[in-house]
């Protein structure tokens, strides 16, 4: 309660200096709120180092020229290099198009031996609520799934759908966005509201998500502040404030 | 044996609210749309559904009730059967419309961004299954679920009506059992490609009887309850709790506020199966609202509240228009990058449309039941045309 309270004071406060200097990729505070901790990545750092595993479907991966750099898990270990210097981050992406967090799961013990991840970014939904996987079936499929990397001693952070005007009346996302808040919440693991971050940008016209274009640049600048969102999530909830240079970004 | 009391006279409260509930769900149904504010989901765990399916039940009753005592139980089915069937056909016609709009959407738009996205449009690819998922009301895109379920209610209705007239008492206590047993044992009509009815029919049906059973005196019965003052209280109560929770959603952060024990218990608050706490919302409102406003409220006459009533006289047509107004609302904003002030402007737009047609298909029946060369219709098939 005092915390949040704090946190919502320096939001006001910081809020527009920090909006100057950052214009693009500009997050209201309170989209950044971290409801739990990260301590296996607070952890990690005293130890000089960074492992993090993104497990996605198709809004993790960036097609077409240049896409793979540009796409948020590589721009995402970029930023978090550029501000915790002295500390090795590694981000590896094992992201497949189409595939429910159903099938996600059954990849996460190769993917937890593999890497041995300090931290794992979950980012499901949209192929599930595409499908209709039933809301009870896909909640449970989450809290294995959080259980299995707990188990591990990684931390998760749980990735919400894009915000995607034009398929707004074809995918309900909203049940699946609710589901995903309260496993995050309850099983001790981050949100990371990629919906309602995604949803600010266009309503205060840093994106125009409406565009039809098949050009790649609008995704390229969407995938980098997404990248730089995650940073400033996993920097607040790990509490590395202390060792981010003063350049950030 | 001596029938059960039964309501003599159209109530116009039903007609109103169903308007109401007809325009929230239309406002409700436009993505993003800031006007959704003011709906009732945001105040609650009810929404407009409830208010829906209840009234829905209670006209049904009402209308195929009398049907059934006075003209017999094949009769009455009958037209309950032909009532099902019109809105199968309103169903299909939706789909239609919104197969029109999708194709379009899948040939005009290839942002990189939301390749994932587009994967919803695979099932133009396989038109031969998908138009018989379709028919079959198996596939039912995203908000097309109400009517299936107004269907499925529907065709159950003549066995369960039977059991109304007869031992009202017993045909609730059925309907309460197949609730609880829809929850105990999982059951639901499945879904294409995947999954379940968003709206379990075996547990939507609880509302629908329950409208039913007050129609078929049921009312009458509950009214010293309902005038009670332990029911203001507790009605009161629970409206102020559901709302501070449903506040906890909307301020940010504020889910810290809901302490963890409570959050264990009532979350997940299920729309799929009826969920108690949503059944139990919607029935503080409906005993607040019947103590505030009795059938002969001298307002039910005010001119302002005559559009929301034509509406609700009219709710399949209505409904129906609804569902394109909000199909036709979403394409307009996404081709011009829909604002706040576009919003406002389609939300009212949609809503004046929707009162004009009301007012048109009531003056057309008007002017079809006056013409002396029209053959004659069943008594209140105006009603059972529109109402139930």
């Amino acid at each position: 309660m005092k915390r949040l309270i704090v946190a919502i004071l320096l939001g006001l406060a910081a809020g527009p200096a920090f909006g100057q200097d950052q214009k693009t990729c500009e997050i209201p505070t309170y989209l950044l709120i971290a409801d739990n901790e990260l301590p296996r990545v607070a952890a990690a750092i005293k130890d000089r180092r960074l492992n993090i595993a993104v497990v996605g479907s198709g809004s993790t991966l960036l097609t077409g020229q240049d896409g793979p750099k540009g796409a948020y898990p590589v721009r995402l270990e970029a930023s978090l290099s550029k501000r915790l210097p002295g500390i090795a981050v590694k981000v590896v992406s094992v992201a497949k198009s189409r595939e429910t967090a159903g099938d996600m799961i059954k990849g996460f013990e190769a993917m937890l031996a593999d890497g041995k991840p300090d931290l794992v970014i979950w980012q499901t939904g949209t192929v599930d609520a595409i499908r209709g996987v039933q809301p009870d079936e896909f909640q449970s499929v989450l809290e294995q799934g959080i259980d299995q990397i707990h188990a591990k001693g990684a931390d998760v952070i749980l990735m919400n759908m894009q915000f995607s005007p034009r398929t707004e009346s074809m995918i309900a996302v909203n049940p699946y966005a609710d589901t995903m808040r309260a496993v995050a919440q309850q099983h001790g693991a981050l949100l990371f509201d990629r919906l309602g971050i995604m949803r600010h940008w266009s309503e205060a016209g840093q994106f125009d998500l409406y565009a039809a274009s098949k050009d790649n640049a609008l995704a390229k600048r969407v995938h980098e502040c997404i990248g730089r969102a995650l940073s400033s999530l996993v920097v607040n909830a790990a509490h590395l404030q202390s060792i981010e240079t003063k350049n950030t970004q | 044996m001596p029938l059960p009391a039964v309501a003599t006279e159209r109530d116009l409260r039903l007609d109103l609210f169903r308007g109401l509930a007809l325009w929230l769900i239309f406002l409700d149904h436009i993505p993003s749309n800031i006007v959704a504010w003011v709906t009732i989901r945001n105040y609650g765990f009810s929404d407009a559904t409830e208010i829906f399916i209840f009234i829905s039940g209670f006209t049904a009753a009402f209308v195929y009730g009398k049907a059934m005592r006075e003209r017999g139980t094949l009769v009455a089915s009958a037209r309950i059967l032909k009532r099902a069937w019109q809105i199968y056909v309103a169903h299909i016609f939706l789909f239609a419309i919104y197969m029109a709009e999708i194709s379009y959407v899948a040939t005009s738009f290839e942002n990189p961004l939301y390749a994932e996205e587009m994967n919803v449009l695979d099932f133009l690819k396989q038109p031969d299954v998908t138009i018989v998922q379709a028919l079959l009301l198996k596939f039912k895109p995203v908000n097309m679920d109400v009517l299936p379920l107004y269907i499925v209610l529907l065709v159950l209705f003549p066995p369960i009506l039977w059991l109304l007239v007869r031992r009202p008492t017993v045909a609730l206590a059925t309907s309460v059992a197949i609730y609880a047993m829809s929850w105990e044992f999982s059951w639901n009509l499945p879904s294409y490609p995947s999954g379940h009815w968003f709206f379990n029919p075996f547990a939507w049906q609880l509302l629908f009887v329950f409208g039913a059973w007050c129609a078929m005196g049921g009312a009458e019965r509950l009214r010293p309850m309902l005038n009670s003052r332990i029911t203001t209280v507790v009605a009161v109560a629970y409206l102020v709790f559901a709302f501070l929770i449903a506040l906890s959603w909307y301020i940010p952060g504020g889910s810290r506020f809901v302490p963890e024990w409570l959050a264990e218990r009532i979350y997940p608050i299920d729309k799929t199966n009826l969920d108690v706490l949503r059944f139990a919302h919607f029935l503080a409102l409906a005993a607040l609202t019947v103590q505030v406003l009795p059938a002969d409220w001298p307002g039910l006459k005010w001119p302002a509240l005559q559009p929301a009533i034509v509406c609700g006289q009219h709710s399949l047509e209505i409904f129906c228009l609804g569902v394109f107004l909000a199909f036709a609302g979403h394409f307009i904003m996404v081709e011009f990058s829909g604002g706040t002030g576009l919003q406002i402007l389609i939300s009212i737009a949609g809503i004046l449309a929707m009162i004009a047609a009301a007012m048109l298909i009531s003056w057309y029946k008007r002017m079809e039941g006056r013409n002396p060369g029209s053959r004659t219709k069943p008594p209140d098939a105006d009603l059972a045309g529109g109402g139930a």
